[in-house]
Formats: C-alpha cells, structure tokens, sequence
C-alpha cells in the first residue's frame, strides 16, 4: 500500500522525471556501483510488456485509447511488473530499482486530464518506496536531449493525443509543462527527492549515492527468511 | 432516457460531459450461465418491433482488449488485481467508444453484465473492495439493471445443459478444492450470495432466473415495458402542454 512503509526485507528505490532528464543513466550507473558494494541488485524498467502491447498497438493504430484507457493499461502493465518483478526481489531481500513507478502515472494521467484522485485510487495496491528520486529538468533542456538522441518524438511522449498543437514540438512543450507541474505537486504529497537534473551528470551521481546508502543503512541483506513464508528450515 | 439526466457512479471520465444522454442504459446482470445472452437474444427483437433502436455490449467484447484478455485467461498466469484492471479498462474502451455514443444517438444499450459482475468476483477473490469500487468510478449509472437471481443448485443442471463447466467459472484459479463440481458449487454459492448483497445495495429489479426460459424472458419484458413506460411520462411531463382549446 503506497500509504505506508512496505513490510518486505529489500529496499525499493524509484526513479522518476520526463524523458530526457537522465533518470535512466542515474539509475544504472547506481546499478553498477551497488552491485560492485556486494548488493543483489535489481533493475526493472516501466515499458510495454508482451501483456499490453497488443492492445497498445492496436488503440494507437485505430485511435481508440482515451485519456482513462491509456491509464488503465499502463496500470495492467504495472500490476503485472509488480507481481513478477518487483514484489519476489523485494521478498528476498534484494534492492529493487525501479524506472518510473506510480508517480508517472499520476504526473502523465493527470496531465490528461484524468481525476488525480481516481489515478491515485486505481494504484493503492503499489508498496511505498523507499526512496524516490525525482530529476527535475528544464523542458528545453530534455526536449535538447531527447532531440540529439533520436530524431523524433514519440506521439504520446508528446502529448499529440491531446491536440494541443500540430507541431511535435510544441505540443511536447506544452504536454510535458503540466507534466512538470504535476510532478512539482507530488514532491510534497509523496515526499520525491528533487536532483536538479540539469547539473553535471557525476555530482548527480554522487548525491544518488549519498542518498541509497542512507536507506541502506538499516539494509538486511538476501538471506530469506523462511518463517516469513510460514516455511520451517529443511 | 427521455429526459433523465445519466450520471457517473464515481469521478467519470475526462474530456466528456454526458450532459443529455437520450438513450437508455439497461444491465443484465447474474452469474455465469445463468441464461443472459440467450435472454438478451430474445429482447433486441422485441425492442426493435417496437419501434426502438437497440444495441447491446458484453463484458470482455472491447476492440482494444478482448484478445489481450482470452490470451490472459489461457495462460493463467495474472493475478486478480492485473485482471481487475484489464477488466476495468475493457469496460471503459466500451463505455467511452460503443455505449456513450449509442446513448447520445437515443439508443436503448443493453448491457451483458456492467460492473458488478467485478464487485461481486473481486469480493470473492478476497479483494480491496473499496479499491474495485474506485476503480470503475468511470462508469455510468445505468437507468435499470435487471437481476437474474439463481442459486448455485439450481445453476448446476443448467451449466451442464449449456457449455459446461470451465476453469474460470467454477472458481479453479481460487483453489477451493481440485474436484471442479465441488468448485463450481462453492465459488458460484459464494459468487451469488455477493451478487445478492450488491442487489440490495444498487437497488437492482431481481427477476428469479429458476423460472423457465420464456418465463424469466416475460418477467423481463414487464420490467422494460414499466421503464419505457415511466420515462416517457416523465418525459411528457417536461414538455410544455398544449392548450386545451388548440387540441382537435
């Protein structure tokens, strides 16, 4: 339940922000360095699984997906994401790292128009991280990123469903605007660190680092406890 | 319909103001095999000699998601919170591209199950009931929901007359017991007994399904025919009367 601290022996740590803040390159390069401390580390990325991609396709090709379908089954993607990959690490005592979480969801639907109470309630069932990372970036900044990295923008990246502006750009702008304005709105409610993800790509490592091992403090390692499971030692 | 404003049962749907709706909306709702489809069959005919345009909507028939869900059920391999959710955004791919608009066009939409059919299961699953409810606060209230009351007993001999028992339906993924006519009976006892408790709750029109087929379908028809009825008086009444000396 996001509302309050998971029971579970490993430690979640999320990522959030719009593309092109860097979040991912942050979140790998913490990745590695866990991994080179002795951790049983796990990285799990928030893109289509073969469960939805179908339907994905299928309502982008035919215009079907609404502002609620859209968020439905992103959190059919979610709930099976957290079943397999998040919950069993999380039990075995692992640190799970997670690329977007649910806050993506309340920044991205809500910026649809979606009710931000009703995004909220569809994803109670989320355990609450542990630490979540929030790289905020000037649009221009990310919109320079995403640019140079691939030529085009995504449609929905850019909030073109909306019909905001004809012009891939623009339309990212204005989109990824109340994208950022919801964002800021969670920083308070769900207690994200704000990195400003516009700096240096090592001292915003280094920050990541600082705070990971703050939450690591109290870190039990990936010994399970077979009681837990109402299980006795063989 | 005719005149009644529709209304969300919870937060609704952004970017869409039902406003007037002339349509109808009429659920049928009840266990599985309980006979609604060939009922519904028998109703679309009926309505339409009538005079009203009718279409209807079925649980899991979405064009975006009604393949993901049969490859979901085949391989068993989803927990109920991600089916609730692939169930929940089914209804609202309907709701937002087939019912809405059929309503706004005056329609009369039948629906084969709405959103009971999740209360009822999830509540079975053990689920956040609170959690279900939120979930479909997308949906609309519909202006009559038919219920086709039955208990497990008498489902059985029907169930096994129709398309027999399968996985789903007789509660296998709850593992209530690896026998499936054991199953079936527990978790359809359970099913109908929450299925009982939502009746009371939204006030659903209960028509007893242990009646015979042609039977059951009158009672229907009545039902219908006392709506149709009631809203086209109200719907007089909101018209502005013709004054008694123009009339012939």
């Amino acid at each position: 339940m996001l509302s309050k601290p998971h029971p579970y022996q490993g430690k979640l740590i999320v990522v959030e922000g719009i593309d092109g803040s860097g979040k991912s390159t942050q979140l790998s390069l913490l990745y590695r360095w866990l991994l080179s401390r002795g951790y049983k580390a796990f990285l799990t990325e928030w893109n289509s699984s073969v469960l939805v991609r179908r339907s994905m396709r299928r309502g982008k090709k035919k215009d079907l997906l609404t502002p609620t379908t859209f968020s439905l089954l992103h959190a059919v993607d979610f709930a099976d994401r957290l079943t397999y990959k998040i919950i069993p690490p999380l039990k075995a005592g692992m640190v799970v790292l997670a690329d977007r979480y649910v806050y993506t969801a309340f920044a991205r639907d809500v910026a649809r128009n979606v009710h931000p109470d009703w995004v909220r309630a569809v994803y109670r069932f989320a355990p609450r991280p542990d630490l979540a990372l929030y790289f905020r970036v000037p649009i221009e900044v990310s919109l320079d990123r995403l640019l140079t990295g691939r030529a085009k923008l995504k449609y929905h990246e850019a909030g073109m469903d909306l019909g905001l502006s004809r012009d891939p750009a623009e339309s990212f702008h204005m989109f990824q605007s109340r994208v950022l304005e919801e964002y800021d709105r969670l920083v308070g409610e769900f207690g994200l660190r704000v990195i400003d993800a516009a700096g240096d790509i090592h001292s915003q490592q280094l920050l990541v680092r600082r705070l990971s091992r703050q939450v690591l403090r109290d870190y039990q390692g990936t010994v399970t406890d077979l009681a837990a499971v109402g299980v006795e030692a063989g | 319909m005719h005149g009644e404003d529709k209304a969300f049962y919870g937060h609704g749907l952004p970017n869409l103001k039902v406003g007037r709706l002339r349509g109808s909306l009429i659920v049928i709702e009840g266990t599985d095999g309980v006979g609604r489809s060939t009922q519904i069959e028998q109703l679309i005919p009926w309505l339409e000699l009538q005079g009203y345009a009718v279409t209807n909507t079925g649980w899991t028939r979405s064009t975006l998601l009604a393949e993901t869900i049969n490859e979901a059920k085949a391989g068993h391999a989803l927990t109920g919170t991600t089916f609730s959710l692939l169930y929940a955004a089914d209804f609202a791919d309907r709701l937002e591209n087939n019912v809405i608009p059929a309503l706004r066009a005056g329609f009369i939409v039948i629906a084969d199950r709405y959103m009971y059919t999740a209360f009822a299961r999830n509540a079975v699953m053990g689920a956040d009931r609170q959690w279900t409810r939120d979930l479909f606060g997308c949906a609309l209230v519909p202006d009559l929901v038919l219920y086709l009351k039955i208990d497990a007993g008498h489902l059985v001999p029907r169930v096994l007359e129709g398309k027999g028992m399968d996985y789903w339906e007789s509660g296998m993924h709850l593992a209530l017991g690896s026998d499936i006519f054991e199953s079936f009976v527990r978790y359809q006892t359970r099913l109908t007994r929450e299925y009982n408790r939502l009746a009371r709750e939204f006030r659903f029109t209960t028509v007893d399904a242990r009646k015979r087929i042609d039977q059951i379908q009158g009672d229907l028809r009545r039902h219908i025919s006392g709506y149709l009825e009631r809203s086209r008086s109200a719907m007089a009444g909101e018209m502005p009367a013709v004054p008694t000396a123009l009339r012939r």
